[in-house]
């Protein structure tokens, strides 16, 4: 295949990776954007693998990597549980971010290959290009594996943070623009690996100081890192089709983790700089064990199924806790008992609910609760004060008021669903403990509300057999 | 003044102006000759650029019309395609005949193959889902 050829392949792959994103803008279009992407994909592989001057030997060895990671991944995809989808997503992203540092190596020994010079005489735009391949590479795979250790709970999800852990990122940071300067200006492989090894560590200290429910933000904004990464090397390597992609997985993780940053009403840069949950947290323990337990009203299983019973309007507003019971099943049971009796059933979903964007709307498909069923925020908040009941399973800091009024609270601004202009709200929680932010939930004590305690997935069924009493 | 005096002013200064133009292309051409190399490699450089930013304007635009729902098959697809990064991959390995580079290639390969199969499979079970489920 000449090599017009192959660029034009690129150009039709491009334009497929387009037409798989645009797909996504409603789930009748998706599969088949699914499908334009995998094509695009084929065609980008053979495309390449036919150009002029392969080696015999090449393509034999790239086969053999085709098929032991695909078959890999293969395995990974369909034995995956949905409720496990951030850490697969977050142990891919570690892939494609080793990916691109071991190709920005191949490229250094074999600079002849893409026409950037010759061994140990590379030019120096390319090595800009090179280092910076490496270097986000190299950070996309160090921060994506500690977020698979923390979302995996193979580490704690609870922010690590330290004196000095700033400066000491920024000190690595100045290093890490100090080492590409010299690796440019000397085109040591030394330094090649220096950079690498140092990003890598840069990667690991950025990630740690996140917490568990940060996860969202750090998720999106790794996929992000990882597209730029693509893109890297695709300046490196001049090729159009790796810069075309790498923009648009940039550009989308970035959007994504602004949605996600934006849920919780919070910079960026207040994100990364990590610690959130950690300080708060401790205080309101403290808070806690001074005060007197104030009342509160519970009930069981029954009279919520008795009240639910006699709704016309119920608004379920789903959160990790139910994702971490594995409660989606039985509540989709529940849901489908309550209209059968009549009742009109919707779920409201938070941006930053789960831990991953659109993690929620993922875990409600697959329990069969159906499209229409699921709102947004926006879409459904104005509908709670015509409802008579919202049940709150495993979710809290995203229906607390102290958002709307309480100045000093650690998530004031944030969008909360209004679930208090219910007349009924039900919490489903195991104990009275306080939410990620660690904000005490002004609801719990209020007339209308009526706590459930008990495991989710527990309490579900319980209500789930008093219906069909 | 009479027509022949004009006539040869006219001449004098048109011979001038000749001079200067021969001397200012030498100039040119002796300041200007370092930097056309160098406008050489940048021109595929900022090519490229070029088509970087256009993509990225094009990425946001197609990337805000996702519905939040989709937002998690969102990060499976970026996903697999980002993996496109094995094209580097193959041409390192299957081009010029550094074993380094076909070792390196080979890793590249086979990550990027374990993010391309299992992202889109993973976006498939997912839309599969999403799919499923209109008629409730």
């Amino acid at each position: 295949m000449a090599q017009s050829l192959t660029t034009f392949a690129y150009l039709i792959a491009s334009v497929l990776f387009i037409l798989a994103l645009r797909g996504l803008s409603h789930p009748t279009t998706s599969r088949r954007g699914n499908l334009y992407g995998m094509v695009g994909m084929g065609i980008a592989i053979v495309a390449t693998l036919l150009r002029p001057g392969m080696e015999f030997s090449g393509i034999v060895i790239v086969l053999a990597g085709l098929v032991i990671g695909g078959g890999i991944g293969t395995y990974l995809a369909s034995r995956i549980q949905m409720t496990s989808l951030p850490q697969l997503v977050a142990a891919f992203h570690s892939l494609v971010g080793l990916a691109a540092v071991f190709v920005a190596a191949a490229a250094f020994y074999n600079p002849e290959s893409f026409g950037i010079g010759h061994a140990g005489a590379i030019h120096g735009g390319s090595l800009v290009e090179m280092s910076l391949g490496v270097a986000i590479g190299a950070i996309t795979f160090s921060g994506s594996v500690i977020a698979f250790a923390k979302l995996q709970a193979l580490m704690s999800g609870a922010p690590i943070t330290f004196k000095g852990q700033h400066w000491l990122n920024l000190g690595i940071g100045i290093l890490l623009v100090v080492l590409v300067i010299a690796f440019v200006a000397t085109g040591s492989g030394v330094l090649f690996w220096l950079i690498a090894i140092v990003a890598l560590a840069l990667g690991f200290l950025l990630i740690i100081p996140i917490g568990g429910a940060d996860m969202p933000v750090v998720v999106s904004m790794l996929n992000s890192y990882s597209g730029w990464a693509a893109a890297g090397i695709g300046f490196t390597l001049q090729n159009l089709l790796l810069v075309v992609t790498g923009a648009l997985v940039g550009a989308s993780g970035a959007i994504l983790s602004y949605i996600m940053c934006k849920g919780m009403n919070r910079s960026i840069f207040n994100v990364l700089l990590g610690g959130f949950g950690a300080e708060a947290g401790g205080a309101a323990k403290a808070d806690g064990s001074g005060q007197p337990a104030r009342p509160v009203k519970s009930g069981s299983p029954e009279d919520a199924a008795y009240i639910m019973r006699n709704a016309g309007k119920i608004i379920i507003v789903p959160g990790y806790g139910m994702a971490v019971a594995q409660a989606q099943q039985v509540l989709r049971e529940m849901g489908d008992l309550l209209k059968k009796e009549g009742a009109e059933v919707s779920y409201a979903i938070h941006p930053v609910a789960g831990r991953m964007p659109g993690h929620m709307n993922v875990l409600l498909a697959e329990a069969n609760v159906p499209y229409e069923e699921v709102h947004e925020l926006e879409e459904i908040n104005p509908e709670f004060a015509e409802a008579d009941v919202a049940f709150v399973i495993g979710a809290n800091d995203v229906t607390n008021p102290a958002a709307k009024t309480d100045k000093s609270s650690a998530i004031y601004g944030m969008p909360i669903l209004d679930v208090e202009k219910a007349k009924t709200v039900f919490f489903i929680k195991r104990g009275m403990a306080s939410g990620y932010a660690g904000v005490e939930n002004e609801l719990f004590f209020r007339d209308n509300t009526m706590m459930l305690f008990g495991d989710a997935k527990k309490v579900t069924q319980q209500i789930v057999q008093a219906l069909q009493k | 003044m009479n027509p022949t005096d004009l006539a040869n002013q006219a001449q004098a200064t048109a011979e001038r102006a000749l001079a200067m133009a021969a001397q200012a292309r030498m100039m040119a051409e002796t300041t200007l000759a370092p930097v056309a190399p160098i406008a050489a490699a940048a021109e595929p450089f900022l090519m490229l650029l070029t088509i970087f930013l256009l993509a990225c304007f094009v990425g946001y635009y197609v990337v805000w019309n996702v519905t939040p729902a989709l937002h998690s098959p969102l990060m499976g697809v970026t996903n697999a395609i980002s993996s496109v990064i094995i094209v580097g991959a193959i041409l390192a390995t299957g081009l010029g005949d550094s074993w380094i580079a076909k070792f390196f290639g080979f890793l590249g390969a086979t990550l990027a193959a374990v993010n391309i199969f299992g992202g889109f499979l993973v976006t498939r079970r997912m839309l599969a889902m999403f799919a499923g489920k209109k008629k409730g």
